[in-house]
């Protein structure tokens, strides 16, 4: 791709930043008084006007603005009502617990996933094919937290097998990754078995085995390569799955991350803490939107010449 | 060849019934028995959902032991009939996801034919605006939306048809723009119709199936995200009651009670299958570009 | 009515027409180019008369179309119908001229739609613009269809039941049910069969007569257009070339470019072989017109002149035709 391209994309990306964060402008400034709504009505007055003064409140509406951006761009996203501290230090110190289950989950997933979805393939048709198939389109219709609180009741509840709640043990890992894998694996499946099969019908593996390729080492060297460009451009929805799932999963199994405390904070109406979970999970989008375009562009050699159209 | 893909496109309700799957035919029989006890919750529920019975809390459905056949699935934590709660909580669910199904299609075609219409800036807007939706996971968006706004049905059912009006958008809007670059929306044009015509009477029924096989699509997930949000406390608040409410609020009786979890999960399930197998089938049925495979 | 007075008082009147398309373009801050796709083209059509535009595709003869029927409004320029300049008409008013002009595409299935009957398609003109009863209107349409050739029984079907020739058909009749006044072909025959071609050329012909049509009739088709049209318009990278009347312009063809096009068209008579003059290379992208004379990289006679200014279409002989050639011309070549 050339530069230009590049430039641009990540233009868009800083463009769609920018109207994220006025985005929570916006629903901050149309839900009320943001001094009431981020400090509660049992503070002092001097409070609400230290606050209203340090997010520049008594300013007309487009400095009101920039200052946000401004703090924002800082990292100060103001307090949390609870104990007052940092919004973003109170998110910072959830998110490895967080990244942990998503990372986990990722391994699960794709470890799963990719491989089902291949063997289906090349099984096309086959009893295996449609059992997996058939799993697949289940666990989607299957909510996170049903999942979730099935096997609480079975391996937790029933059996005793596992802790139901907390993050103490690895034991304790085990049924939240499950919980968040179960819909993405199927995505993951579904996705390479149709990758595969179609690049096993292009003409491509058909010149590599009239070649005189063997049909392992064709699969191999052209069939799993081209098919891998499909499966990473599913990997934006899949972050943006990823956030959705650990929000309710870690709920059902009380896990402390980001997803647990956005809950709480919506509940107690923290909007300090939320509008910064808000836009590290929207920036981390962008993010990850960016890079799988470029990564596409760079994986399939159709737009790789530098040539834009 | 090309005459005989297009013949296909002609074939009437009796044909689709014929040609049905197993499978869809027992997901279209679930859809109809789920919709119609949605309709007649108030005729057919042996207890209004509200109706309390302290003295006859948790009692088991009637195949265990204890049931009786006064509460066919049983009572929750505050003695209210089960089944009766379920059919009430079909209703909401189905009715909000009916309505935010609406919404969204509704939304996203007029924003889409407004895209293709005017081009240049305003294609510019909602490609922008696009490309935001993409950027925030829908459930963090509702909660955000529901963290800053006092929660109300209105405001949640308004919320649920936000949700996925960006599919409907970039697929109306690149239909209308192929078909007004070349074919019968310039021609109609040309004839002296107005814009009104040529989106309403051509190009809105020509991209008709590609938007009801969205719906469909778009149907089954809007009721889990619905119940995900009720799950979390945050969508449908009592009194009123929704699937995800009953889950969210059976949870901490686990141990002694299942059925008020258990039950209205595999109505959740079994609904939402039964919208995406029927959807799927329906893709794959009307949308001539990925017939054949 | 005399020729001399046909010649001042064109029904339509093109001078200068620019249309500039802007491209590449990929969605917002997507990267955009601009390209001439037609560049300072001026003729006219006379009343009664059928113009011919010729060229090899992207040569900017479909863009010409579009932009008198406004499908894609000219950047700049006149296009005068009936006195009245088509660039200033606002959108009510060309709604109304919409009765005048109509248009027949290259595609027929691709302009009707697929989900009305082509009874409803030819009926739709008259509702469009309120004209006679429900019963007048569908009474007109079956006539109509009669006269395109059209059986009663094939009214109630849907294009893709149809044939192409058949659908074509469709396309004339929804055309002309207004009763206009200039009817613009876009290749209406190069979608279809050489056996069906000639069945509808012969039906324009028809219809042109019953309806007093005037007709500009775009095609790659040379033989196509000295059988068909009166005048002719030969186009090169958006700009005209070489234009005149059929018989001149055939007979004694002045532009190399037109004389490699005349060349190339297939003569009848099997043994009797013309010498075809072959043009090297495809012709330039529209993006990056050549300098000078867009022709000259595949001319045979280019000179130092014509790589660097553009001829201007002037006229040679007494009959009206208009070449655009340093050389024709006999400029001064080399410097």
């Amino acid at each position: 791709m050339n530069p230009v391209v590049i430039a641009i994309k990540i233009l868009r990306a800083l463009i769609t930043v920018v109207l994220l964060v006025t985005f929570v402008f916006v629903i901050l400034r149309l839900s009320g008084d943001p001094a009431v709504q981020m400090l509660g009505l049992e503070v002092s007055q001097e409070a609400l006007d230290e606050f209203r003064h340090r997010w520049g409140l008594d300013r007309p509406i487009w400095e009101q603005f920039l200052s946000f951006f401004w703090n924002i761009l800082h990292g100060d996203f103001g307090q949390s009502f609870i104990g007052g501290r940092d919004a973003l230090a109170v998110v910072l110190e959830r998110l490895p617990k967080t990244l942990q289950l998503m990372g986990l989950t990722t391994i699960f997933t794709f470890g799963l996933g990719i491989p089902a979805g291949i063997y289906a393939s090349l099984h096309r048709n086959t009893f295996a094919d449609r059992t997996i198939m058939g799993l697949t389109v289940a666990s989607f219709s299957l909510p996170n937290f049903v999942v979730g609180i099935i096997l609480i009741m079975v391996l937790g509840v029933t059996f005793r097998l596992l802790p139901t709640s907390g993050s103490e043990t690895a034991l304790h890992y085990i049924m939240p990754v499950i919980t968040m894998a179960t819909a993405d694996a199927a995505i993951f499946a579904r996705f390479s078995r149709s990758a595969m099969l179609e690049v096993l019908h292009a003409p491509f593996m058909r010149t590599a085995r009239a070649k005189g390729l063997m049909w392992g080492a064709a699969v191999r060297r052209h069939a799993l390569p081209n098919a891998s460009i499909p499966i990473v451009t599913v990997g934006g929805i899949y972050v943006g799955r990823q956030i959705a799932a650990a929000t309710i999963t870690e709920n059902v199994f009380a896990w402390p991350g980001i997803g647990k405390l956005l809950v709480n904070s919506v509940q107690l109406r923290d909007l300090a803490v939320v509008q910064c979970i808000v836009i590290l999970v929207g920036v981390t989008m962008v993010i990850t939107n960016l890079l799988v375009d470029l990564a596409y562009g760079w994986l399939d050699p159709r737009t790789r010449t530098g040539d834009s159209k | 060849m090309n005459e005989h893909r297009n013949t296909a496109d002609r074939k009437t309700w009796r044909d689709y019934l014929t040609v049905m799957p197993p499978s869809i035919l027992i997901s279209a029989i679930w859809i109809v028995f789920i919709v119609a006890v949605a309709v007649l919750a108030d005729v057919i529920a042996p207890y209004d959902y509200k109706h309390m019975d302290l003295l006859d809390r948790l009692r088991p459905p009637i195949w265990m032991e204890n049931g009786v056949w006064s509460h066919l699935f049983g009572t929750d934590d505050l003695g209210r009939d089960v089944l009766s709660r379920i059919i009430f909580s079909i209703r909401i669910s189905l009715f909000v996801a009916l309505l935010g199904t609406f919404i969204g299609a509704v939304l996203g075609t007029t924003l889409g034919f407004a895209a293709a219409h005017f081009r240049g800036r305003v294609d510019d807007l909602i490609m922008i605006l696009i490309d935001f939706q993409a950027a925030l996971p829908f459930l963090i968006l509702a909660l955000a939306v529901l963290a800053f706004f006092e929660n109300s049905f209105l405001l949640f059912v308004l919320v649920m048809g936000i949700y996925g009006w960006e599919r409907y958008a970039r697929i109306v809007r690149g239909l209308a723009l192929s078909a007004s670059s070349t074919g019968y929306a310039v021609a109609v044009r040309v004839l002296g119709a107005s814009p009104a015509r040529v989106y309403l009477r051509h190009i809105l029924p020509n991209v008709a199936s590609a938007i009801i096989v969205n719906m469909t699509l778009n149907f089954p997930e809007t009721i889990l995200v619905e119940t995900s949000l009720s799950f979390l406390g945050l969508g449908i608040q009592p009194p009123l009651t929704s699937l995800g409410n009953m889950v969210g609020f059976g949870r901490d009786y686990l141990l002694t009670a299942w059925w008020i979890v258990v039950l209205p999960s595999i109505v959740i399930f079994i609904t939402s299958l039964a919208f995406s197998l029927l959807g799927d089938w329906l893709r794959d049925v009307l949308d001539p570009t990925l017939r054949g495979n | 009515m005399s020729d001399t007075q046909q010649s001042m008082n064109p029904l339509l009147s093109v001078s200068n027409l620019r249309l500039t398309f802007n491209t590449g373009y990929g969605g917002w801050l997507g990267n955009r180019r601009h390209v001439h796709a037609v560049d300072g083209v001026s003729f006219d059509v006379q009343r009664g008369g059928v113009l011919g535009i010729v060229g090899e595709s992207s040569c900017g003869k479909s863009s010409v179309a579009k932009s008198i029927l406004n499908i894609h409004p000219p950047t700049s320029g006149q296009i005068i119908f009936d006195g009245e300049d088509l660039v200033r008409l606002n959108t009510r008013a060309w709604r109304d001229m919409r009765r005048e002009i109509q248009y027949v595409f290259q595609d027929p299935l691709g302009a009707l739609d697929p989900r009305m009957t082509v009874l409803a398609q030819v009926i739709e003109p008259l509702i469009i613009h309120s004209i006679g009863s429900s019963d007048e209107q569908t009474k007109q349409a079956h006539e109509l269809l009669e006269a395109v050739g059209l059986l009663a029984e094939s009214h109630s079907k849907y294009p893709h039941e149809l044939s192409g020739g058949q659908r074509q058909r469709v396309v004339l009749a929804r055309a002309l049910i207004l009763k206009p006044r200039l009817l613009i072909c876009d290749e209406p025959v190069s979608a279809l069969d050489v056996s069906i071609q000639a069945q509808v050329i012969q039906l324009l012909e028809e219809l042109k007569t019953s309806f007093d049509l005037t007709i500009m009739f775009i095609s790659h088709d040379l033989s196509l257009v000295r059988y068909f049209c009166d005048t002719i318009v030969v186009m090169y990278l958006g700009r005209i070339v070489e234009s005149g009347s059929i018989e001149e312009v055939f007979t004694n063809p002045q532009h190399p470019y037109t004389q490699a096009l005349i060349s190339s068209i297939p003569v009848p008579e099997p043994g009797h072989k013309r010498d075809a003059i072959i043009l090297q290379g495809e012709p330039p992208s529209p993006f990056n017109p050549p300098t000078g004379c867009h022709f000259h990289p595949r001319c045979g006679w280019q000179k130092t002149l014509c790589r660097s200014v553009y001829p201007d279409l002037d006229a040679v002989g007494q009959d009206g035709q208009l070449v655009a050639c340093h050389v024709v011309h006999g400029r001064k070549l080399d410097p």
